[in-house]
């Protein structure tokens, strides 16, 4: 049952953790992550019958050949990116949110709610407070996590989760209940929000909407707030060591509650720029697991707020990868949850490369005939 | 005796070295133990003691160089190997497993332990035998530091050792203790087990030891007859210089009590840490006030209680120049003057991922000025670094490296340095020279006591008495999470302290006491 | 009248608690060497699709279990060399697993989406079985649910008794003092998580051949995270598994009767009832008085890379 006593028995390696990280090797990681799941992807494609290059084509590269296609990406990116950069921030202090799926989810359903109780009037009003509303709504639901954690010591990785699965079943009651559409033959969907509950179009002819913009001003504002104030300083401190935060004075509380807030009303955001922007109503799913996708999003983006930019892009583009793929070369929707799995994987992977240095030990016959990792001289 | 050195050596090391990254832990090093003889490493922290008998005990492997067992050269792949072969290792920290039983303990650290009720039989036989009573059953985490060891001990015995490796015993326990372990060790040679003892502590080598073999920078400076020599001659060779002594400013006028801690009573947040009660002691301006004690009798709590890192009931409990504040937190108590250095640098004194620059911010950014309105003053913040390095030597290629990247000597200057030049009007600090070189030790010595010269309260918690006696004006002892009352340094008798560091644990009669807080009644 | 009510709800629960018993058990191994794998429901899901596809390929249901604990088991091989040999964070491994199980099962089983598969027979006794209320109960289940059984009597002799599992425990409490006297700890955690993901892959396979004897994308619903809040509930001791898991059980199938009893309340809040009793229960556990007593392993999701 012991691994493959070659490669992978760590007795054949002289293995030592660096001393200090090369920046260098800490942004090109991701970048080798990508390639290797490309090239794993060609050999899914080679088992499951179809042409490796023609699908990788049609799932990484024509999809950027279009104007089209280029604004689906920043609509998809918008709200990876947004989700990204807030669950970053809060995995840099070692609070692990994993229930954005269901702060999306609940941003978007009193983001809806705003937007349906004025349904049919006009108003420049309506839109921000769809957003407020968003905003808290995800932040809500994110203060029961933080609560739990901070007041009870329960650990928020679950529950946080298992409030995503409560979410979904919410939303659910109320679009087969009282928010769906009386005009609507009984289908489990809202009323189509009116134009004052829909955010503006940047690019006619495109579903790419204000969200997406203010996405990347989010991440700016992420990265100044990591990088040159005190409160990222105290996240960074609290991840790396949480009783040298203590010892400073940080309270591990208040920031525990400040990053699940603030990754809860990212999701929040994000989830009512979805319902006012590519979905304009209510329905029972919002996602397709935007929530989740940002989680790998931030790490291949080495939580670093620019740095989310490009992986959102690059997430985004498995999502309109996968559906362009369905649509031209039949390929299962599925593939994008496995290239994303995937890409986590390698990333993971390469950041051994990253922590360690790697030297082979000269390997030498044994006088049984065996060969062994040899000690130096012997 | 020395007809025994005639014999073939029963472990002889030859041109053994082994590099880590950054650093040559051991340097072609050549030494050699005889059947039932004591042999002492000799040598600083860092010397690379350590590292050569965790070598011996395969737990590491030579890059270099060969061991001899009854003079034939092997390969020990691992401690089963080693166990094999006859050799035992007491750690000095302790390779137990908190939440098991003393029998689970030993017995994970025998290769055929046979079952259970035998062992337990044997166990308690043993103990006996050598004076080291231990209750199979009991938990680990319930015992003393002192019980913990017999423990290891225990392992070694019970599975006929040839050669002993004792790292540092004797760092965790009371005096009393120590010379209980001594006939130990003693009549455990008179059997003809050969004994490694490793130390850097001379008066024990003089006592205890037939041969010493002395390290320094990971090579073998000297051999010697530890009988034949001073404690100094041998300091001198374990240190490679002139031994600095500290200087006081002669008979120096103590001020008000500037730091009063009056009823600190705290319950550890460790399940296996140590509860602190009714702990009340103040400390004038100018005054270095030493608190000593065994390691893990409550030394971690009192530091976190005194910085802020855990918060009194009352906020009476803790005051600075009559300012209460017990229930302020770290943050709070050094914008007041409070500044702290904890035992620990990596990860709690200083984030070892972090730039120094960042380390300065870490602590000093309220009291230096190093943010305003949210920002970090990057300008000010590398000054400050740099300032720290200047001033206390630190030796680094430049502010930009990481806190990690220094040795533990140097990080220790930085951490030090750092709260000095915050001018703290109460400085507490935990095991200043841990780790630390002589020279830099005594550069750190220096600094506190120009310090409490400048009219601040030092609190100075150490396990190492010499330091204690050598720095500080009234000293107390913590004992189980009680402070005793306190003494005036000069008038202290080592004995008298001992007895106190021991409670009532390091009497001879006492046996495997189970709850150390009747102990302390008793 | 009561009795007939009642022996069908109790073996609804033993349906619903079973996939929950075998992938806790796992887990609870896996956590008490001291490594968090947080990739219970990908490993799961990996095994209900590979043990779907298999018995349905194959038409045993025997090459079926072992195939689902056969893929189980190749998600914790992942695991173990990302967290182990290669110590990557073991929090973000387990959701890259999940998220991956997630996928790929989908992939692999968008060709089984609506096939139907003869459910794991029922290991019937002559006579006994037949008996009223006690041979329904005790003596009328497939085998998977007496292989869950049988685990928690030796995964509890095994961490209790066995010097195999002290050296596992020794491992999760304290890693540093395992290697330096002497224990392979990665080996050991390898093992361990091993046995884990062929535990959770176990508890696929019954869900997918036996409670609901069908393949459906995410059919999982949760339960691999819902078996990693039970061995918290169970303070990491084999018995009390059992307790929660039959309990979580309970839960689960409280849905279907109350809708049967016609209980006027959205079929979706019912639904949420499992997953509001997990966070209830995290809660409970926490905040009780018997905190700090809990027997959580020292060691549990720290990376641990011997220096040699």
């Amino acid at each position: 049952m012991s691994p493959d006593p070659g490669l992978l028995n760590p007795a054949a390696w002289k293995i030592e953790p660096r001393r200090e990280i090369p920046r260098s090797l800490l942004y090109a990681t991701p970048l080798l992550a990508v390639v290797l799941t490309v090239i794993a992807g060609f050999f899914i494609f080679l088992f499951m019958g179809y042409d490796p290059l023609l699908s990788l084509y049609h799932f990484f590269i024509s999809p950027l050949l279009t104007l089209y296609g280029l604004s689906e990406l920043m609509v998809k990116a918008g709200p990876l990116i947004m989700i990204g950069v807030g669950l970053a921030v809060g995995f840099r202090a070692n609070v692990w949110n994993i229930g954005a799926e269901g702060q999306l989810t609940l941003g978007a359903i009193t983001g809806g709610v705003v937007a349906l109780a004025f349904w049919n009037e006009t108003g420049w009003w309506i839109l921000p407070l769809m957003c407020g509303a968003g905003i808290l709504g995800g932040m809500a639901y994110a203060a029961i996590p933080a609560f739990l954690r901070t007041r009870f010591n329960v650990n928020e990785i679950l529950t946080s989760l298992m409030l995503t699965y409560v979410a979904t079943l919410f939303l659910s009651t109320l679009v087969y209940g009282p928010l769906k559409d009386p005009m609507g033959f009984n289908f489990p969907q809202s009323r189509m929000f009116s134009d004052s509950g829909l955010l503006p179009i940047l690019l006619e002819g495109t579903r790419l909407h204000l969200g997406s913009g203010l996405a990347i001003a989010i991440a700016v504002a992420g990265w100044v707030l990591m990088t040159y104030t005190i409160v990222g300083f105290q996240v960074r401190v609290l991840g790396q060591a949480p009783a040298a935060a203590r010892y400073a004075g940080f309270s591990g509380k208040r920031l525990v509650w400040f990053c699940l807030l603030l990754s809860g009303g990212l999701a929040g955001l994000a989830g009512t720029f979805e319902v006012a922007g590519p979905i304009g109503q209510l329905i029972p799913v919002i996602s397709p697991g935007y929530g989740f996708t940002a989680i790998i999003v931030a790490f291949l983006g080495r939580l670093h707020p620019l740095g989310i930019i490009l992986s959102g892009l690059v997430m985004a583009l498995s999502y309109i990868g996968g559906e362009n793929a369905q649509v031209v070369v039949g390929l299962p929707q599925a593939v994008t949850g496995v290239f994303q799995g995937l890409l986590l994987f390698f990333l993971l992977a390469s950041d051994f490369l990253v922590r360690y240095r790697i030297r082979r030990r000269a390997i030498q016959a044994a006088p049984d005939g065996q060969t062994q990792a040899a000690e130096g001289a012997s | 005796m020395s007809a025994r050195y005639l014999e073939v050596s029963r472990l002889e090391v030859k041109g053994v070295t082994k590099r880590f990254p950054g650093v040559v832990a051991n340097d072609r090093v050549d030494f050699a133990v005889g059947p039932g003889e004591v042999h002492a490493l000799l040598g600083e922290n860092g010397a690379g003691k350590s590292t050569l008998v965790k070598m011996i005990y395969g737990v590491l492997h030579p890059d270099e160089g060969t061991l001899l067992w009854n003079g034939e050269a092997l390969q020990i792949a691992d401690p089963h190997a080693a166990r094999a072969l006859g050799i035992g290792m007491v750690f000095q920290h302790f390779s137990l497993f908190e939440a098991m039983t003393v029998l689970e303990n030993i017995a994970l650290g025998m290769d055929k332990p046979g079952d259970m009720a035998t062992l337990a039989t044997r166990v308690r036989d043993v103990s006996q035998a050598y004076g080291l009573p231990l209750d199979p059953e009991r938990d680990v985490y319930t015992l003393s530091v002192g019980e913990r060891q017999r423990i290891e001990i225990v392992r070694c015995l019970l599975q006929n050792p040839k050669l002993l490796i004792m790292d540092e015993p004797t760092s965790v326990l009371t005096p009393q203790e120590v010379s209980r372990l001594f006939e130990t060790l003693r009549k455990l040679a008179a059997e003809g087990v050969s004994i490694l003892y490793i130390s850097h502590k001379l008066e024990e080598i003089k006592q205890l030891c037939d041969r010493a073999t002395i390290l320094r920078g990971g090579k073998v400076v000297d051999t010697c007859d530890p009988a034949a020599e001073t404690a100094k001659s041998m300091a001198q060779m374990m240190i490679g210089a002139e031994l600095k002594s500290v200087t006081r400013r002669g008979g120096a006028s103590l001020g008000e009590p500037r730091l009063v801690v009056e009823g600190l009573t705290l319950a550890s947040e460790d399940l296996h840490g140590v509860d602190l009660k009714n702990i009340s002691f103040s400390v004038k301006a100018g005054e270095i006030f030493g608190i000593a004690g065994v390691a893990g009798n409550g030394q971690n709590e009192l530091l976190l209680g005194l910085s802020g890192e855990r918060l009194a009931d009352h906020d009476s409990v803790l005051r600075i120049d009559h300012r209460v504040l017990g229930r302020k937190d770290a943050g709070q108590r050094r914008q007041y003057g409070l500044c702290s250095v904890p035992e620990e640098r990596n990860g709690h004194g200083a984030v070892p991922g972090m730039s120094l620059i960042e380390n300065g911010v870490l602590s000093a950014h309220h009291r230096m000025g190093l943010v305003s309105s949210l920002f970090i003053q990057a300008g000010a913040a590398a000054r400050f670094a740099a300032e720290i390095v200047k001033t206390f030597d630190v030796r680094t290629p430049g502010t930009g490296v990481s806190a990690g990247s220094l040795s533990g000597g140097n990080l220790q200057k930085f951490v030090v340095g750092r709260e000095i030049l915050q001018k703290p009007t109460v400085l507490v600090v935990s095991q200043p020279t841990w780790g630390v070189d002589a020279g830099a030790a005594a550069a750190i010595h220096q600094a506190l006591v120009d310090l409490a010269a400048k009219g601040v309260a030092v609190v100075v918690v150490s396990q190492d008495l010499d330091e204690l006696l050598a720095i500080t004006d009234r000293l107390a002892v913590i004992n189980v999470g009680v402070l005793s009352s306190a003494m005036v340094t000069q008038e202290a008798s080592v004995e008298e302290i001992g007895l106190l560091m021991g409670g009532v644990h390091g009497l001879d009669t006492a046996p495997a006491t189970p709850d150390a807080e009747t102990a302390h009644v008793a | 009248m009561t009795l007939d009510i009642l022996v069908p709800i109790i073996l609804t629960v033993v349906g619903s608690a079973t996939p929950l018993l075998f992938a806790a058990l796992g887990e609870l191994v896996v956590e008490k060497s001291g490594v968090l794998n947080l990739g219970v429901e990908g490993m799961m899901i990996m095994g209900a699709v590979a043990a779907f596809g298999v018995a349905v390929s194959t038409g045993s249901g025997t090459l079926g279990i072992v195939a689902g604990a056969a893929a189980g088991m190749a998600m914790a091989f992942v695991f173990g060399v990302l967290t182990l040999t290669l110590a990557a964070n073991q929090v973000a491994t387990g959701l890259a697993l999940t998220i991956f199980g997630l996928g790929l099962s989908a992939l692999l089983g968008a060709g089984f989406v609506g096939i139907p598969v003869a459910p794991l027979a029922k290991l019937a006794i002559p006579g006994i079985s037949d008996l009223p209320v006690i041979g329904p109960l005790l003596f009328a289940h497939d085998a998977l649910v007496y292989l869950s059984l049988a685990a928690v009597v030796g995964v509890a002799w095994f961490l209790k008794k066995s010097r195999a599992g002290m050296i596992l425990r020794a491992v999760g409490e304290s890693d540093i003092s395992a290697h330096s006297i002497g224990y392979d700890v990665i080996a050991v955690r390898y093992r361990a998580v091993l046995f884990g993901g062929a535990m959770a892959g176990l508890g696929g396979a019954f869900l997918s051949l036996s409670y609901t004897p069908l393949w459906n994308e995410g059919m999982t619903a949760g339960r691999g995270w819902i078996a990693l809040a039970l061995v918290v509930f169970a303070t990491w001791r084999p018995w009390r598994l059992l307790a929660g898991a039959y309990l979580f059980g309970g839960v689960t199938i409280l849905q279907l009767y109350s809708q049967g009893a016609g209980v006027a309340i959205p079929a979706q809040v019912l639904s949420m009832l499992p997953y509001l009793a997990t966070i209830l229960v995290l809660t409970i556990i926490a905040a009780g008085p018997w905190k700090g007593r809990l027997d959580a392993p020292a060691c549990l999701g720290k990376p641990f890379r011997p220096s040699t």
